[in-house]
């Protein structure tokens, strides 16, 4: 860990500012993502600014009918809201089934959002990694690549995103309000991260900008929704691979669908494949199977991780299952 | 007071934070030492460069191997060449000490260490068993055992028998990874060193620093109060440790480490990676007419360390015609070291799988199969009886608790409401009931409290509890009134926590030193005209509750208390020394057993294994404390379950090092991976093993549990899955 210098920001603006007068300034929300990577060294921030004072933390519904989940709101609090359980389940059960109860209580949901790759290999400042320095060199392709990437990736990165959350929230078309020194901008939450192209970007967020909320209109489809996590161990553990899934289903025939998967991808995975299968059809067994063929169809495995394919489609199908023909 | 569920005499120190660990320690002007290590397997150190490291405030000094202290290189015995570090430029294994910072502060030195610049001119590491590179050695022994054994003549019975089973089982590397780091405490005064150091053994490294500082063992003192926990990895002294020595006699001050949980995957040893040729060759009954266990241990280039996995089927059942071999492969590896219930453990799961796979090819269950194939005697020592041998009762109660004869025969029989796939597994246990030398000194003060001390280690075991209800029973003195106290070179030398020895070997020393003061002081009160015990016979008197009295006449008798005042003394003192030389063999074979019975549920959508629950029953002599011994099973089982399911070093073939070096991604399970877990503590008096009948239990929960939650999944799933840990991908088809 290198020295770096603390501040409070009382405000936005304070944050902003503050942030403009270092080389490398971090905004600190949970801490429980960068203050690992500042002990390893992969992040080395001058200045740390907390952000925690700002009043970004409230889960609210808007006159609108909107869900408003404060970037600041820790991922226990938003678990555990009523309004949130109801409007998207899969949302709640994702975030439930994060990390461990101590890091929920500290973890923010944007800094969920914005949370870094697990990858091994950025997180082990020896090895060569095109995301921790550009053109050096991804160390992870040929090597331990059991937990990387089977979609999305290239021959740059094959780093896949931690998130359960951000699978989750591919369901609901939610919109993600940043506010920087440039002013407040919203973009979409899908496409808000990025494929391996440039793996040093994990992200759309410029410079400077902080995530203030998220917020989704809570729909028949989004009510309707799960989350089937697949790790190697029961609990307090990354997704081998997870999938979120939301069906409309009226009159028997599938009216929308939504298809999102974790731990298979640089970037939250929708699944525009398996969703088309799905929409205009009625639901059964057979329907769900052939949907997560399509979802998984373009999967490339790297040496250690074919099973994920097989695994990735098993959880899609019983995700579908669940929401789709409940017992 | 032997035997009952006592809660732990420091309990209150631990969970208040009151018990002081070695890290903990805070001589005057203590420095702050970090390590650099290596980040290549095999090479040179090109370059290295402390300049801006030394630059930084508060930097008291950077250790390379330009600058460090020479240490004495001719005290020459396994396991030393990871202490000599800092003396050349050469790199033997990923994470090999490279530098020391020692700083004011851990933080600065933490910050500086990485400020080290070090280039290497790195050689071609070879990485697995089967690289070109790895070179196969026959080892001189396999952890104190034969390396090779034969009996009958295997290769004509196996070659005749009507089933055989022929099969290969690996287990990972496995890095122990205690809660507590490897830590020491090292300070000088003149050419006195003291070393508060995290072991499982105080003497054991007095003797291993003392050599490669060139001091006579009086020299150096060795601490040891509390630990959290060892495993094994902290029995053989670690390079830390000298480390350690080295730069508080380099900066005058003391100075004191603690590893990142990043070098605990470094160069302190780990459970070698084995590779197990299992041949069995039975009748159509089940019956073993000939087993070859064929092992092939992971080893580093310097130094000699087996896991000596085979050991356990030389006498685990009754077989005539046996082959049993150990071999090495060195590689660009650190040099492994004993790991809990080390051969055993792995060799277990080996043997117990192979006998499992015997019990589905013949058609015979399991248990029955382990029946059929019982010995009274030990074969693997020309038939000598053991001490004692329960094991068919640890079978028996184990079952009944299990509902074992509820298990359909079939594979992938039955499954759970929602789906999940059930199996049934099971296994059999034991571990050698080792003990050596100890001493203990006793001493009964006027206000009659006790205070006894011998120089074991409690890593984490109950030690500390168990020899005061052992001294309280020998003395005649309530618990309440005795303080035991351990961890320390100046106190009686003891045997080291390791091996499951400690507590058969230092409970036998107790209760000697408490007899030998008892009889003092009886003999005191026969002495005195004054005393309503003078000239009664010592055979003829109880003691307890702090008072000896005529067993016919209980009222008549006396306090210590009294005697002691009387006599115008403060206290009254043994020493007593319980001798054991492990190299002679008694007339008994000593072996603790046990049975472990396991339930599984396999998602069969994605392979994942979730143990449902488990029922363990061992028979391991008198039990000092049950409360204790309960959770030390429990622990070893878990161990068990972890080593089935979870754990794995997993090594980068192409640079020798291990990428998943933390606890996010060295797996070992969490709470909601452990469901209950029965123990069964079956009584058993063994009049042998030594005076107070003692065997150890440190090592066996984790011996065959690994197996029985295997065979768990095989019938579960059909899926026979021979190397470990059983992770999703084995059991999921493509």
């Amino acid at each position: 860990m290198r020295p770096f210098s603390y501040a409070r920001a009382r405000t936005e603006q304070d944050a902003f500012s503050t942030l403009a007068q270092t080389a490398r300034g971090a905004y600190l929300a949970g801490g429980t993502n960068l203050i690992d990577l500042i002990k390893l060294e992969v992040a080395k921030p001058d200045a740390v600014i907390d952000i925690n004072a700002l009043p970004l933390a409230a889960i609210e519904t808007t006159p609108s009918g909107e869900l408003r989940i404060g970037a600041l709101a820790r991922m226990s609090d938003t678990a555990d809201h009523p309004a949130l359980r109801s409007a998207a389940p899969a949302i709640s059960q994702a975030l439930n089934l994060s990390a461990s109860a101590q890091l929920r209580n500290m973890a923010t949901i944007g800094g969920n959002v914005l949370q870094r790759t697990r990858c091994v290999y950025f997180r082990d400042i020896s090895q060569p990694c095109n995301k921790r320095r550009p053109g050096s060199g991804c160390s992870a392709i040929g090597g331990d690549d059991r937990k990387m990437a089977i979609l999305g990736a290239n021959d740059r990165c094959i780093a896949v995103h931690p998130s359960d959350f951000a699978v989750a929230m591919l369901l609901v078309d939610a919109t993600i309000h940043l506010r920087g020194p440039a002013g407040e901008r919203t973009v979409p939450f899908l496409g808000f991260h990025r494929l391996p192209d440039d793996p040093s970007r994990d992200t759309n967020i410029q410079p400077g900008e902080l995530i203030t909320a998220l917020t989704f209109m809570p729909s028949a489809l989004t009510r309707s929704s799960t989350y089937i996590k697949v790790r190697d161990r029961a609990s307090y553990e990354f997704a081998l691979v997870s999938v979120a899934a939301a069906l409309e289903v009226t009159g028997g025939t599938i009216r929308d669908a939504r298809i999102g998967l974790g731990g298979v991808a640089h970037a939250p995975w929708r699944s525009r494949e398996a969703e088309a299968v799905l929409i205009g059809k009625v639901p059964s067994r057979d329907l769900f199977t052939a949907a997560a063929e399509a979802g998984l169809q373009a999967a490339v495995p790297q040496r250690l991780n074919r099973f994920k394919i097989r695994m990735a489609k098993n959880a899609m199908i019983r995700a579908l299952t669940s929401v789709g023909m409940p017992a | 007071m032997i035997g009952a569920p006592l809660a732990r005499v420091d309990g209150r120190a631990k969970v208040t934070g009151a018990a002081r660990y070695s890290y903990e320690e805070q001589p005057a002007h203590v420095a702050y030492a970090v390590i650099v290590t290596s980040t290549i397997a095999v090479g040179r150190i090109a370059s290295i460069d402390g300049t801006e490291a030394l630059s930084r405030r508060g930097v008291l000094a950077v250790l390379t191997h330009d600058n460090a202290p020479r240490v004495r290189q001719d005290a020459a015995s396994p396991g030393d060449r990871k202490l000599r570090l800092l003396q050349d430029d050469r790199v033997l294994y990923d994470r090999q000490p490279v530098a020391l910072v020692v700083a004011e502060s851990f933080e600065v030195a933490t910050e500086a260490a990485a400020r080290v610049r070090v280039t290497y001119a790195a050689e071609t590491p070879a990485t697995t068993m089967n690289a070109p590179g790895a070179v196969t050695y026959e080892p001189p022994e396999a952890n104190q055992n034969p390396a090779d054994s034969a009996r009958g003549s295997f290769d004509s019975a196996f070659a005749a028998a009507p089933v055989r089973i022929d099969q290969t089982y690996v287990t990972p590397t496995e890095f122990h990874n205690p809660m507590e780091p490897h830590a020491t405490t090292a300070a000088w005064d003149g050419n006195r060193l003291t070393l508060y150091d995290a072991s499982q053994g105080v003497f054991d490294r007095r003797k291993s620093i003392a050599a490669i500082f060139g001091l006579p063992e009086s020299g150096v003192r060795v601490v040891t109060k509390f630990v959290g926990g060892g495993f094994g990895s902290k029995g053989g002294t670690n390079a830390h440790t000298a480390l350690a020595a080295m730069a508080a006699r380099l900066v005058g001050r003391p100075v004191k480490i603690v590893l990142t949980r990043p070098d605990m995957f470094g160069g302190h040893g780990y459970r070698p990676r084995t590779e197990q040729h299992l041949r069995i060759g039975a009748d159509t009954s089940g019956r073993l007419l000939a087993l070859a266990h064929d092992v092939r241990s992971q080893a580093s280039r310097f130094e000699n360390f087996i896991e000596n996995s085979a050991v356990i089927s030389r006498m685990l059942y009754a077989v005539p015609n046996q082959v049993t071999t150990h071999r090495g492969v060195r590689y660009d590896v650190a040099t492994p070291t004993f790991m809990r219930a080390p051969g055993e453990s792995s060799g277990s799961f080996a043997l117990e799988s192979a006998m499992d796979e015997l019990a589905y090819a013949t058609g015979v269950d399991p248990l029955a199969l382990r029946l059929l194939n019982y010995t009274e005697t030990d074969p693997d020592q020309h038939g000598k009886p053991f001490s004692s041998k329960s094991l068919r009762r640890c079978y028996a109660e184990g079952a009944a608790r299990f509902g074992w004869s509820q298990r359909p025969p079939q594979v992938r029989a039955t499954r759970t409401a929602d789906g999940l796939l059930v199996g049934y597994g099971m296994a059999s246990s034991t571990y050698p009931a080792n003990r050596s030398s100890s001493a203990a000194m006793a001493t009964v003060h006027s206000d009659g409290s006790a205070y006894v001390t011998s120089g074991a280690c409690d890593i984490g075991t109950g030690a500390y509890t168990a020899f005061t209800q052992i001294a309280a029973e020998a003395l005649g003195i309530d618990v309440a009134h005795v303080r035991f106290d351990l961890g320390d070179t100046l106190m009686p030398e003891a045997a080291r926590a390791g091996g499951s020895q400690q507590t058969a070997s230092v409970a036998n020393a107790v209760h000697l030193a408490g007899i030998a003061v008892r009889d003092k002081l009886a003999a005191a009160a026969v002495a005195d005209a004054a005393s309503p015990l003078h000239g009664r016979r010592l055979d003829d008197m109880t003691f307890a509750r702090g008072r000896i009295a005529l067993r016919e006449r209980p009222e008549l008798g006396e306090t210590y208390v009294a005697i002691l005042q009387r006599a115008g003394v403060s206290s009254m003192s043994a020493f007593a020394e319980a001798k054991h030389d492990r190299r002679v063999k008694g007339p008994y074979s000593t072996h603790a057993f046990g049975a472990h019975f396991a339930e599984v549920h396999v998602d069969p959508d994605f392979g994942t294994v979730r143990l449902a629950r488990m029922v363990s029953a061992f028979a391991a002599g008198r039990i000092v404390n049950s409360r204790m011994a309960r959770s030390q099973y429990m622990g070893g089982v878990v161990w068990g379950v972890s080593m089935a399911l979870h754990e794995e070093g997993r090594i980068d073939e192409r640079s020798g090092r291990y990428m998943n070096a933390n606890l996010e991604n060295y797996l070992v399970p969490v709470n909601a991976d452990i469901p209950e877990i029965d123990i069964v503590l079956v009584d058993e008096e063994d009049p042998h093993v030594n005076p107070l009948g003692i065997k150890g239990i440190g090592e066996i929960g984790n011996v065959g549990s690994a197996a029985a939650v295997a065979n768990a999944v095989y019938h579960a799933t059909g899926t026979r899955v021979r190397e470990l840990p059983i992770s999703p991908e084995k059991l999921l088809p493509a």
